[in-house]
């Protein structure tokens, strides 16, 4: 059996795919549609059926986190994500690279940004 | 008790300003960045409690002669409820109401700041949880898709991980990726997330005090060497070295802007100056400080932290 963090990524992965190549109406799609994708895709590659309410649970995980949008208006309910995956990897890597004030609190990058003049030095540095 | 709370209160103003100027600009730090850690904590302890210890002591002079007898008349004239016959004027008032608040406001954004920075590492965790894998042969790291070569740690913990791109992968050796992963894991081992966290709340809670400010960016580059020494034990000089030149100058290539680093905000400043000094002791390294130097700033920092201790209790010692 998958663990719920590798079925997250699943369903996002599913998500994401959705609402790169679907249009807007589609984007968001139902628990029933993804167990199936997920069926297909060889998430229960062990023989064991995957169960409508465990994609529910990982799905109201991913909720939670603020990663995925639940529509309400029509039953059964549909999911989408958020955001594209690159938009979350923006999201990820400005947090690393941006100068927020508590982001050395937060994450301890390796190097700093340097300044051009800097920078210039040491490719010098490292050609020579 | 008064003679205490005036020494209380130059002291607080000598530990607010020109002690971490001049600690900020010594070059002696780079030689023996875990003594000086120690110090700038003491500067910043000893400097809250001055503060928070001048007013208090001054507004309970007409209460008492040392800090017992004098919080004993305060409780007495709160609970028994009778401030005709204390002596406590408004402006006594206003200095114990200021001593009370400062020491509320202190704890209270420690403890914000905490739970904010443990909210942004549980986002980033859950967005690395989605895009980054595990990375082959080493334990608690992860590789995320992405050209710019970075690395960097999150703490948290039992579930601290040090993360690499697929950019850094390609760009440095494996002897220079050792020396990356050792640097980071001083990181997580040496606890310098907490450090930064309180040097973090610090400056948030006194934004206006300069020293707030020298003393996070102080912190930050101590740390920084320290683990540069951490990675200096297994690696040579010169790989530490060049995965620093590369990771440094791999992460804006010639020739493209970079939108970010266009308006360098105040912490791309500090970064710059930050690498300039760590690149700077690498490449000219200087003997360590002797241990007798080294013990005698620990001495200094522990005596900092006496001595507002003592002029708080000691008009009671003194009778």
């Amino acid at each position: 059996m998958a663990t719920l963090g590798e079925l997250e990524r699943a369903v996002m992965e599913l998500l994401w795919t959705q609402i790169d190549t679907a249009t807007a109406e589609d984007a968001a799609i139902t628990a029933n549609t993804l167990r199936d994708r997920l069926a297909r895709s060889g998430n229960s590659a062990d023989g064991k059926e995957l169960a409508v309410t465990t994609v529910l649970t990982v799905l109201s995980r991913l909720e939670k986190k603020g990663l995925v949008r639940r529509e309400r208006d029509i039953r059964p309910h549909r999911y989408r994500a958020v955001t594209s995956r690159e938009e979350h990897t923006v999201e990820l890597m400005h947090e690393v690279l941006g100068a927020a004030p508590d982001r050395e609190a937060v994450l301890a990058r390796f190097i700093g940004t340097v300044t051009e003049q800097e920078a210039e030095t040491l490719r010098k540095l490292l050609a020579g | 008790m008064f003679w205490a709370s005036y020494l209380l209160a130059a002291l607080a103003v000598i530990l607010a300003w020109p002690v971490p100027v001049m600690l900020s600009k010594a070059r002696w730090t780079a030689r023996a960045p875990g003594a000086a850690l120690l110090l700038w904590q003491a500067i910043a302890l000893a400097g809250g409690l001055s503060m928070i210890g001048a007013m208090l002591t001054w507004g309970l002079v007409p209460l008492g002669d040392n800090l017992l007898a004098g919080l004993r008349g305060l409780a007495a004239l709160i609970f028994d409820n009778n401030p005709a016959d204390s002596g406590l004027d408004p402006v006594h008032v206003f200095a114990l109401s200021a001593a009370l608040l400062l020491t509320v406001h202190l704890v209270f954004t420690l403890l914000l700041t905490y739970l904010r920075i443990r909210k942004q590492r549980n986002r980033h965790r859950d967005l690395l949880n989605l895009l980054s894998s595990p990375a082959e042969h080493s334990p608690a790291t992860l590789v995320i898709s992405h050209p710019a070569p970075v690395a960097y740690c999150l703490p948290g913990g039992e579930g601290s991980v040090t993360v690499l791109s697929e950019g850094l992968l390609e760009l440095l050796s494996p002897a220079e990726l050792d020396a990356v992963m050792t640097h980071e894991r001083a990181h997580l081992a040496q606890r310098h997330d907490l450090l930064l966290l309180a040097f973090a709340a610090w400056r948030t809670a006194l934004p206006w005090l300069p020293t707030s400010q020298l003393a996070q960016r102080a912190v930050s580059e101590l740390t920084e060497m320290l683990a540069d020494d951490a990675a200096l034990h297994t690696a040579r000089r010169e790989t530490l070295i060049r995965a620093i030149a590369v990771v440094a100058s791999g992460e804006r290539p010639a020739g493209t802007a970079d939108p970010a680093g266009a308006g360098l905000p105040g912490g791309a400043e500090s970064d710059a100056l930050s690498t300039a000094h760590r690149l700077r002791r690498l490449l000219t390294p200087q003997p360590a400080l002797s241990t007798a130097a080294q013990y005698l700033v620990a001495l200094v920092a522990l005596l900092l932290l006496s001595v507002p201790t003592i002029l708080l209790i000691a008009p009671g010692l003194a009778g």
